[in-house]
């Protein structure tokens, strides 16, 4: 069975990203980090409504694992879906705007921060419904085979969503039906405020896949390269025809898990401790030093970033709300 | 430059709330995501992070002080080195709180004006015809729609080796192949989903349900996944996709196997919902169906699975969703049923023919776009209305078609319209139970002698 199946593999065995993709990874991890923080700021004055979730925290997952892809992969993940958009290349400016209603954003403000899609980056949302995105993901998976290509799908879910019936009977017909798809279990402790512990009899998440006999890994989460090193595998095995891959990112977010959680089911030490150890830009920056990348360049990327991001919220800000008429359009398509 | 800290919203509904702590005092230097102060709103107490780099140069508003109003400025931060401005407001607030562009409301929802028409406008002649069950018509319909269409194909339980657990697929797998006709595990939630996925990057599955009350182990996926996205996307991300399956009571399978989702499916903006009668409904629709780029339900009725009718052999025949069909033509009083209910309203207008009354029949093939234009005209002759369907009479197709003819043609009724409906009740097994459960000929009958 279980070819992949290992336990924790916090260390790299291959070259990992190299100095170059790491100044990449560092700069996009960045990118979501402020964004997010924008956001929540923006949130705070009243510009963002609604739900509002934050990837701050968990933004090795989905950099790591973009750094693994080509063009033609999909993408599919739950409502925390900003991290995933910018890692793909979405642009900040019309993520911005979408989150805040206006015109100028992606989904022309009908969407909103948890409904987002690009079929030019092969983004495919951006769902709110806990669980939904994994079922839909083994269909981006049978459309690549369908197609005969060798793209392959990643589907994010949650450590929460990872308890839902149609995740398992999407393990099932993706097994059956050697559905290129990486299933990516972002687990970051929580689903709102239920621990893992609180959740799941199964403690070893990237085992759950076994028997269907999908291959699984647990990866620290927090390490760009890591992540980068594991995707890299369970996407060639994907597109090597040989089924789904189940891989389990250890991560951690550190804001609330909306914007109006109090977050009392967590001590402040217990964020403060990973923040402190764990930052995977901390990690990152620090590889990139112990590269010899001299700090400068690094201060360059981050005011390039503050930029980037400062220009998002200033185009979001200025942009109008949809006209009226919008409210009408899009509900079907017109043949 | 100095910039303002200013008093946060922590949820969509505070408008103000209790400074309650100060984490940083004035000279202390913070980052990003650094705690700076507590506040308490009526359901929570919840921590305020910097977002900027910085030291606090000022606090503005001191800890225990209630009510601070959101967006009000509490702290200034300044830059390394650099001194508070004199008064707080010649700070620059951290992100102007601007006040969003005007709203304008919505109008009011009226009703639609309904265009007229010429009830007589009869449709497209498709020439010669054949005797068909409507079985087979179906069958004839996914198999001519995916030799057109590489990109459609069904999936469902027992579809392929089976051929079918109605026999609706028969003979496609052979066809097609197992690429195209897929046997899927009993898990409709999965492969519910699954469909929906391929559908969104431009494939076309057909999705059968055993039965249409097993869609309901699936209804998230072709509501909130199908119906929707095509509108949170922003008109991106369209579904074309059918699902399809026998709908309504069968005969003598009790309660959890007959119901009728018209109603249910028919509610929901974003779905077209189809559900013919005779074998040429049958076929024209499911071709339209696979061939609309949105999703689409076809309610099938087992019942009707064997039946003949008369279809056109023209292989390009089709039919438009959304367009009714006048079955009958009547001058008394307005008949409309969809699926198996046609037959009971033509079988109706046969008695009451006999009592001198002329019933017009109209077969609504489509519940979402529904056909009002049609239905207002035959009353606007008629005067009368009566509506015919197995589903349950609470929220169901008569009580939106009622709606819809009391606005539309209120001083034309010279009677209040009745809805003949299934009875109010889970379906019972007992074949005498289930029969007085099920609109018959002479509930209609009855109905429409209170009416003239
Ligand atoms: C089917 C469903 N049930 C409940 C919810 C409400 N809900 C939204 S997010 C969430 C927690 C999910 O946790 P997890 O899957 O771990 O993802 P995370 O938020 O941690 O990224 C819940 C219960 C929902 N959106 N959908
Ligand atoms: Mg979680």
């Amino acid at each position: 069975m279980n070819d992949g199946a290992s336990v924790t593999d916090k260390g790299r065995n291959d070259p990992g990203l190299s100095t170059a993709e790491l100044e990449h990874a560092f700069h996009d991890m960045l990118l979501i980090r402020r964004f997010e923080e924008k956001a929540g700021q923006l949130y705070g004055m009243g510009l963002i409504g609604g739900f509002c979730h934050l990837y701050i925290g968990q933004e090795a997952v989905v950099v790591g694992v973009q750094l693994a892809l080509k063009q033609g992969d999909k993408i599919i993940t739950s409502y925390r879906d900003h991290g995933q958009m910018l890692a793909a290349g979405m642009d900040p400016r019309g993520v911005m705007a979408e989150l805040t209603g206006r015109a100028t954003g992606y989904s022309h403000g009908k969407g909103g921060s948890m409904h987002m899609f690009s079929r030019e980056k092969n983004f495919y949302g951006g769902h709110g419904i806990v669980g939904a995105q994994v079922a839909l993901g083994i269909g981006l998976a049978f459309a690549n085979k369908y197609r005969g290509t060798d793209e392959v799908s990643i589907a994010y879910f949650g450590e929460g969503a990872s308890n839902q019936g149609q995740v398992y009977e999407s393990f099932n017909l993706a097994a059956l039906h050697k559905l290129p798809c990486v299933f990516v279990i972002e687990n970051n402790r929580y689903g709102m405020g239920t621990s893992v512990e609180r959740a799941s009899a199964s403690k070893e998440l990237w085992r759950n896949g076994e028997p269907w006999g999908i291959p699984g890994k647990q990866i620290d989460g927090m390490d760009v390269s890591a992540v980068n090193t594991a995707t890299k595998e369970a996407v060639a095995y994907c597109r090597a025809g040989k089924g789904p891959y189940l891989l389990e990112m250890s991560t951690y977010r550190y804001r609330g898990h909306s914007m109006s959680d109090p977050a009392k089911y967590r001590a402040r030490t217990e964020v403060d401790e990973i923040r402190q150890k764990r930052d995977p830009i901390d990690h990152v920056r620090n590889e990139l030093l112990a590269a010899g990348i001299e700090e400068e360049k690094l201060k360059k990327i981050e005011t390039d970033v503050k930029a980037v991001v400062a220009d998002a919220s200033q185009f979001a800000e200025t942009s109008p709300e949809p006209d009226p008429s919008e409210l009408y359009t899009d509900v079907l398509v017109e043949a | 430059m100095a910039v303002q800290i200013l008093m946060p919203a922590l949820s969509p509904t505070m408008t103000d709330g209790k400074l309650v702590r100060w984490l940083k005092k004035e000279g202390d230097a913070v980052s990003p995501g650094d705690v700076i102060a507590e506040i308490e709103t009526d359901k929570a107490t919840m921590e305020v992070e910097a977002v900027d780099d910085g030291v606090i140069g000022k606090i503005l508003v001191p800890e225990g002080t209630e009510n601070v109003t959101v967006n009000t400025p509490i702290a200034i931060l300044t830059e390394e080195g650099e001194t508070v401005p004199e008064t707080a407001a010649s700070a620059t607030p951290a992100e102007p709180a601007k006040s969003g562009p005007a709203k304008v409301a919505p109008e009011a929802t009226t009703a639609p004006a309904v265009p007229e028409k010429s009830v007589s406008e009869s449709e497209k002649d498709w020439g010669e015809t054949e005797e068909v069950t409507v079985r087979e018509a179906l069958r004839d319909a996914m198999a001519l729609e995916m030799r057109r269409d590489q990109d459609v194909f069904l999936l469902g339980e027992e579809v392929a080796q089976y051929q079918g657990a109605y026999k609706i697929s028969q003979g496609l797998l052979d066809e097609f192949g197992e690429k195209r006709v897929l046997d899927m595990p009993i898990t409709e939630h999965g492969f519910t989903g699954m469909a929906v996925g391929a559908a969104l990057t431009g494939l076309k599955p057909i999705v059968e349900f055993m039965t249409m009350n097993f869609s309901m182990q699936a209804i998230d996926h072709i509501i909130n996944s199908a119906a929707k996205t095509l509108y949170m996307s922003g008109g991106q991300m369209g579904c074309p996709i059918v699902f399809r399956g026998p709908n309504g009571p069968a005969a003598r399978v009790g309660a959890q196997h007959s119901q009728c989702y018209g109603s249910w499916y028919a509610h929901v903006p974003g779905l077209k919902v189809v559900a013919p009668w005779s074998a040429a409904d049958a076929k024209g629709l499911l071709r339209a169906a696979i061939r609309d780029p949105n999703p689409v339900i076809f309610l099938e009725n087992e019942i009707l699975y064997g039946q003949k009718f008369s279809c056109p052999v023209d292989d390009d025949f089709i039919l438009p969703i959304g367009k009714a069909k006048i079955e009958r033509q009547g001058e008394d009083v307005t008949l409309v049923g969809f699926s198996i209910s046609v037959g009971t309203a033509l079988a109706a207008a046969d008695l009451l023919a006999e009592e001198g009354i002329n019933a017009e029949v109209i077969n609504l093939r489509s519940l979402r776009p529904l056909d009002i234009e049609t239905i207002v005209g035959s009353v606007k002759k008629t005067s009368r209305l009566v509506t015919v369907e197995e589903g349950w009479p609470f929220a169901g197709i008569g009580a939106e078609i009622v709606m819809q003819v009391i606005e539309h043609a209120f001083d034309w009724l010279d009677a209040p319209p009745v809805r003949v409906a299934g009875i109010d009740v889970p379906m019972p097994f007992a074949a005498n139970l289930e029969k007085l459960a099920l609109p018959q000929p002479d509930w209609v009958v009855n109905a429409v002698r209170k009416l003239v």
